[in-house]
């Protein structure tokens, strides 16, 4: 397995791909893309969500087969039928999601992962080759630790360390600094910076974060919509080029237009609020906040941090253990009446899970808030469907979703068209509270400015706006506060002026 | 008073070891079944088809081990089955194994039928109260061999299950398919034999009851123990160690019912003999509730997602 400690030669490899093209169906999903990473580089692969990136390394580990061209790795072409065969070469993969298993510890993991795993296990001889390993690495994750007790960066590292353990030369890293502080992100960045350097490894990130990219890497390449639109030295390339490339010719967005604030007391009032995770621990402890009207207050974090459970608690989806809340000044709990007295809303990450019913039509989920009031229930409560359906109609048209139909499941939508669904639902009437988590997760650049324009036009209306969110440019875009969540904890509220980005990302470390 | 409370109590000590042994069995197959991420609730099945089986095999050739061995081979059949409708897409395990539930136990039925009369030759006890001149010591600890082999393979299977490349296939398996198909690992594959060795436990358990204890075959043999067994592995948190313990307890408490008659306590007969029953549903409301057990669930488990 592990080479034994013999000082690493050159070891990095280089890897290009020639004219890879991919289709699923009728839609091309990678079109003739080439690109070359040199051995020891640290090469940043961008591009929007859906522009291909995904494919394309998955065509290089053997998830898929392309339809046309070749991998060459260090010039020679390679069969990659497999991800074990593309493991055999030495080309190894960080997943967006873990691969890791969380019942086992960091050291089973790690053992298990080998191929040559042996049937009966010498704990005491695997752990000191694995202290060993360890010694030589540039970070340490607690071997005996079961990975269901890392945290999200710890999880991170020991995805990177199991690659390097099974002498991986070649790391595709598909956006690994999400989960991360920036604090940890560049610790890890930077320490894997060095590896590449000492041509130890070559390292493809997938990215599209662009300081991550200045930072980093030597070199890049852009995809967008399956095709590659440029490429070159991410150090002399600028911020404003990459864009370019990554999303055509369109101008980037403006920081969206607010009107002054007035001054009020808060709408939207938290006091101490707690709430519990299924196992008992406290995810969110004692928060305490405070929303005027026409006031966004942006709650930045490294995810997993006890944002979706606050989430949760204000839509009635977590009971409530400890404290209360209100609404210009009135007791308010996350109920149907109340959501409907005091006009609250919501935008809740992952709409398909949280906001919507998948098999329900999109005219029914339009629905959701008004369908047993009049208009569209007669006197006797029941609903009128010619009624839903209009109303429906109206929507769509007002909200522009594309949909087949206003009977459509609402499953069968696009994910931009479903938080419209959503969108519409929500903000089409009078808000006085609006709650909005991730609204533009995963979405495209024209849906992401829309949606958020729709979140400023509310907050310019007079609504309390509560924006959680991981994207910390999201809410650099839009707060007009920021508050930082760390273990369940929600430190001060300071005013978007008075704070920057390396002040936010220590507090997001909880410090 | 306190001679009777004795007599109880040595009863329950000999039925604790009695009574637990088909527990025990099928509580370690379940649990290897359930470690891979997959629930067969038609071991109850495998039970009675296993005394059945044992019981003919004892009979028509004369030697009950053999009839062990046969027993345990009825439960591959079954949990292999189990475990091969299962890999078939969008099939629920919980619903496959209410059905081998019922076909194991209609099998049995069918062709147990001639074996109800006739005495088959029984698997012999080791005394183990020699050191004692108390008969009633002596009684309780007639010990079948089984209830040692059934410690033996609760230890290594615990083993088994964290020092070999086997065990924490099966722990990856259970707890994160994804990852394991990721390693190349053939989840489907492992599940199918982690269903089926947990098969072959549950016969084995079947023969016990009926070339041991109570002894004989007839259709009211098992009474719900195979399904009792399992609520008894999630007491056991998945731990074939604590899965022993879950087991005694299981076992004392069936005795309780026969040893109080013994004393002549006639009120309640009934009410102590479903003394079992009482704590399965007692037991099923602590840990639905318990934190912990909670956490060390195989996440795979149908009814943890």
């Amino acid at each position: 397995m592990m080479t034994e400690a013999a000082p690493l030669r050159t070891r990095a490899l280089s890897l290009t791909t020639e004219g890879i093209t991919k289709s699923f169906g009728p839609m091309r999903a990678l079109d003739d893309v080439s690109v070359q990473v040199g051995a020891g580089s640290f090469h940043a692969l961008l591009g929007e969500n859906g522009a291909g990136k995904s494919t394309l390394v998955k065509c290089v580990m053997g998830f898929y087969q392309a339809d046309a061209g070749a991998v060459l790795l260090d010039g020679t072409r390679m069969a990659l039928p497999s991800p074990r065969a593309a493991q055999a070469q030495g080309i190894g993969m960080v997943y967006q999601h873990f691969t890791l298993v969380p019942c086992l510890t960091a050291a089973e993991n790690l053992v298990m992962a080998r191929a040559d795993a042996p049937a009966v296990l010498n704990w005491r001889a695997e752990t000191r080759a694995l202290e060993a390993f360890m010694d030589r690495m540039p970070f340490r994750v607690r071997l005996g630790a079961q990975v269901a007790d890392l945290s999200a960066g710890e999880k991170q590292k020991l995805e990177i360390l199991k690659l390097l353990y099974l002498d991986q030369r070649f790391l595709i890293l598909d956006e690994p600094t999400s989960v991360m502080t920036p604090g940890e992100a560049d610790e890890v960045l930077t320490l894997l910076r060095g590896m590449a350097e000492r041509r130890e490894i070559t390292v493809l990130m997938i990215s599209h974060k662009f300081r991550e990219v200045k930072a980093f890497c030597d070199s890049f390449t852009v995809l967008r919509r399956g095709q590659v639109t440029g490429g070159g030295d991410a150090q002399t390339a600028s911020v404003a080029e990459m864009s370019r490339m990554m999303i055509g010719e369109t101008t980037l967005r403006e920081r969206a237009a607010r009107q002054d604030r007035v001054a009020a007391q808060p709408r939207l009032s938290l006091q101490d609020v707690s709430a519990v995770d299924e196992t008992g621990r406290h995810v969110v402890e004692r928060v305490s906040l405070g929303i005027g009207a026409g006031e966004i207050v942006g709650i930045a974090g490294v995810s997993g941090n006890g944002q979706s459970a606050l989430v949760e608690v204000l839509s009635g989806q977590r009971p409530m253990t400890g404290g209360h809340m209100t609404v210009d000044g009135a007791p308010f709990s996350p109920r149907r009446a109340d959501f409907d007295r005091f006009k609250v809303f919501g935008l809740p990450e992952e709409p398909l899970r949280n906001a919507v019913v998948p098999r329900m039509s999109v005219a029914e989920n339009l629905a959701f808030r008004r369908f047993d009031k009049p208009p569209l229930a007669g006197r006797l409560g029941l609903i009128s469907p010619a009624r839903l359906r209009a109303e429906g109609d109206a929507l769509i048209r007002r909200y522009n979703v594309k949909t087949r139909s206003a009977d459509a499941p609402v499953e069968t939508l696009s994910g931009g068209n479903v938080q419209r669904t959503v969108l519409a639902r929500e903000l089409s009437g009078d808000v006085d509270v609006l709650i909005v988590a991730n609204p533009c997760f995963g979405l495209d650049f024209a849906s992401v400015a829309e949606i958020r324009a729709q979140i400023m036009d509310q907050r310019n209306r007079g609504a309390a706006v509560l924006l959680i969110s991981e994207d910390l440019d999201e809410i650099l875009e839009l707060a007009d506060r920021i508050a930082v969540m760390s273990e369940g904890r929600l430190g001060p509220a300071t005013a978007v002026e008075d704070t920057d980005r390396a002040e936010i990302g220590r507090r997001m470390g909880g410090h | 008073m306190s001679a009777d409370l004795l007599i109880v109590f040595y009863a329950m000590i000999g039925g604790a070891i009695r009574v637990s042994t088909p527990f025990l069995f099928v509580a370690l197959g379940e649990c290897l079944t359930e470690k891979s991420g997959r629930i067969n609730l038609g071991l109850e099945g495998n039970l009675i088809l296993g005394a059945m089986v044992a019981y003919a095999v004892s009979y028509n050739n004369g030697s009950p081990w053999l009839g062990v061995l046969a027993a345990g081979g009825a439960g591959v059949v079954l949990g292999a089955a189990h475990g091969w409708i299962c890999k078939l897409p969008k099939v629920n395990d919980i619903a496959v194994g209410l059905a081998f539930m019922s076909l194991g136990t209609g099998l049995a039925f069918f062709f147990g039928k001639p074996y109800i009369q006739p005495s088959a030759p029984r698997l012999a006890s080791l005394p183990m109260g020699g050191w004692s001149q108390n008969p009633q010591v002596q009684q309780a600890l007639q010990v079948n061999p089984l209830f040692f082999v059934g410690i033996v393979l609760a230890v290594v299977l615990w083993w088994a299950l964290r020092n070999t490349r086997a065990g924490l296939t099966v722990r990856m398996v259970g707890d994160s398919a994804a990852s394991a198909r990721a390693m190349g690992i053939n989840i489907n594959t492992v599940r199918l034999l982690a269903t089926a060795a947990g098969g072959f436990l549950a016969g084995v358990g079947g023969a016990f009851l009926s070339l041991s204890y109570p002894g004989s075959w007839n259709e009211g043999l098992s009474s719900g123990q195979g399904l009792m067994a399992v609520a008894l592995v999630i007491f056991a948190r998945w731990n074939p160690l604590r899965c022993v313990l879950a087991a005694l307890l299981f076992g004392a408490a069936g005795a309780l019912g026969p040893s109080l008659q013994a004393i002549g306590v006639t009120y309640g007969y009934h009410f102590f003999n479903a003394a079992p029953y009482i704590l399965t549903l007692g037991i099923m409301v602590a840990s639905a509730r318990s934190k912990s057990a909670a956490q060390e669930a195989p996440r795979e488990l149908s009814i943890v997602k």
